[in-house]
């Protein structure tokens, strides 16, 4: 895997709509610029690109934990994400994120019974990428329906795909639409 | 002077490994810290404003902090910068407010800092980006260490907010090659040689 750059972003916020969040919500996210080994043209076995996907889900969970200064197990939500540059297709980015990058990254959270929500586009350099957050544990719990926005003014280039792994400590700053919440978690099944 | 009210903090690290050349012995890492506060003086014309410079002090200290703390300690820091996104029911002077505590802040934490740090603001809308230039701490001139880094925020500055950012790296573009005063060769008394 040759990756050009990583980018990690923490998001806290303090207030919202004038109330004080107490303590603040926190979402961090992990961003790796790698080069597409298939940009270009056609291949059909895209294992290679399966492995990285495995490499990254460690590489950009534990920056995530690290960055929260958090025990792998406070961890909430999280997400995934990739964007992939003009010279790819999009089933390379499919490649990454869906049959290895789980699991990896559960094991830097600790558990994650729910499935792991994500979006994939191709885009240009500096394209804003929205990587979708749900409850790690259990994909109903409402309060943790969250996203948060990467934008890397020099990525992806055209033969590189843009790699993104979210994890928060909270949910939305101020939930009040009902559902499922963080405590009544059974954590079996993935969704309640 | 009314209080700082802070809505939120972005902190990002960038690490570059290469950029298409060799692959750098020690990464450049960029940090940028924004905090989103509450604009006191947004919609309308208030001559008095230079007392906010020092209410914002602690907030400046704070952030120059933590990217010295993300940088891995002052040590590490080679450039910096500094600027202000201003929400549209603001004024360009408000910005303004962010060049002593922003800039004295990074000066004060970090030993031989003698150079101007560069700045740049404007006014907007939510979500703007802003290119913040990075020069070297102690020696203006030094080219290997002329970068910018871009920060933005998707949902700040609202109309009645400010974006205040500070920025720092660990050293020269990832692959500098363009000639002119290098870093050892920084007399260091005047801030820009």
């Amino acid at each position: 895997m040759n990756i050009r750059k990583i980018v990690v972003t923490i998001e806290e916020t303090m207030r919202e709509m004038g109330r004080d969040i107490t303590p603040p919500t926190r979402k961090a996210v992990a961003t790796a610029v790698i080069e597409n080994p298939f940009a270009g043209s056609y291949t059909e076995d895209l294992t290679p690109l399966m492995d990285i996907g495995a490499e990254l889900g460690t590489e950009l969970g534990r920056r995530c934990v690290e960055a929260l200064g958090i025990a792998p197990a406070q961890a909430q939500s999280y997400g995934k994400s990739a964007m992939v540059g003009t010279n790819g297709e999009l089933e390379h980015a499919a490649a990454i994120l869906h049959p290895k990058l789980g699991a990896p990254l559960r094991a830097e959270v600790e558990k994650g019974a729910a499935l792991v929500p994500s979006s994939k586009k191709m885009g240009s350099p500096g394209q804003v990428l929205d990587v979708p957050l749900g409850h790690k544990d259990a994909a109903y719990v409402r309060s943790h329906f969250d996203a948060i926005e990467v934008q890397i003014h020099d990525a992806p280039r055209a033969n590189e795909i843009m790699v993104a792994v979210a994890v928060t400590d909270s949910g939305r700053p101020l939930p009040r639409v009902g559902g499922l919440t963080h405590a009544d978690v059974v954590g079996k099944d993935g969704l309640r | 002077m009314p209080d700082i009210v802070l809505r939120k903090m972005i902190t990002t690290l960038e690490e570059v490994f290469h950029e298409g050349g060799p692959v750098a012995e020690t990464p450049l890492k960029r940090a940028a810290t924004i905090a989103v506060i509450n604009n006191p003086f947004a919609g309308r014309f208030d001559p008095d404003i230079a007392g906010f410079m020092e209410t914002l002090k602690p907030l400046g200290l704070q952030m120059a902090q933590k990217l010295i703390d993300v940088l891995g300690g002052p040590d590490n820091v080679q450039g910096y910068g500094k600027g202000a996104l201003v929400g549209e029911a603001g004024e360009l002077e408000h910005g303004a407010l962010w060049h002593v505590p922003g800039g004295y802040a990074m000066r004060e934490l970090l030993s031989d800092s003698r150079a101007i740090v560069p700045s740049t603001k404007k006014v907007c809308g939510v979500g703007a980006r802003l290119d913040v230039p990075i020069t070297h701490i102690n020696a203006s001139y030094v080219r290997s260490h002329f970068d910018a880094i871009e920060v933005g925020c998707n949902d700040a500055p609202r109309a009645r907010e400010i974006a205040l950012v500070l920025v720092m790296s660990t050293g020269a573009r990832v692959h500098a090659r363009v000639g002119g005063l290098a870093a050892q060769d920084i007399i260091g008394e005047d801030g820009l040689r």
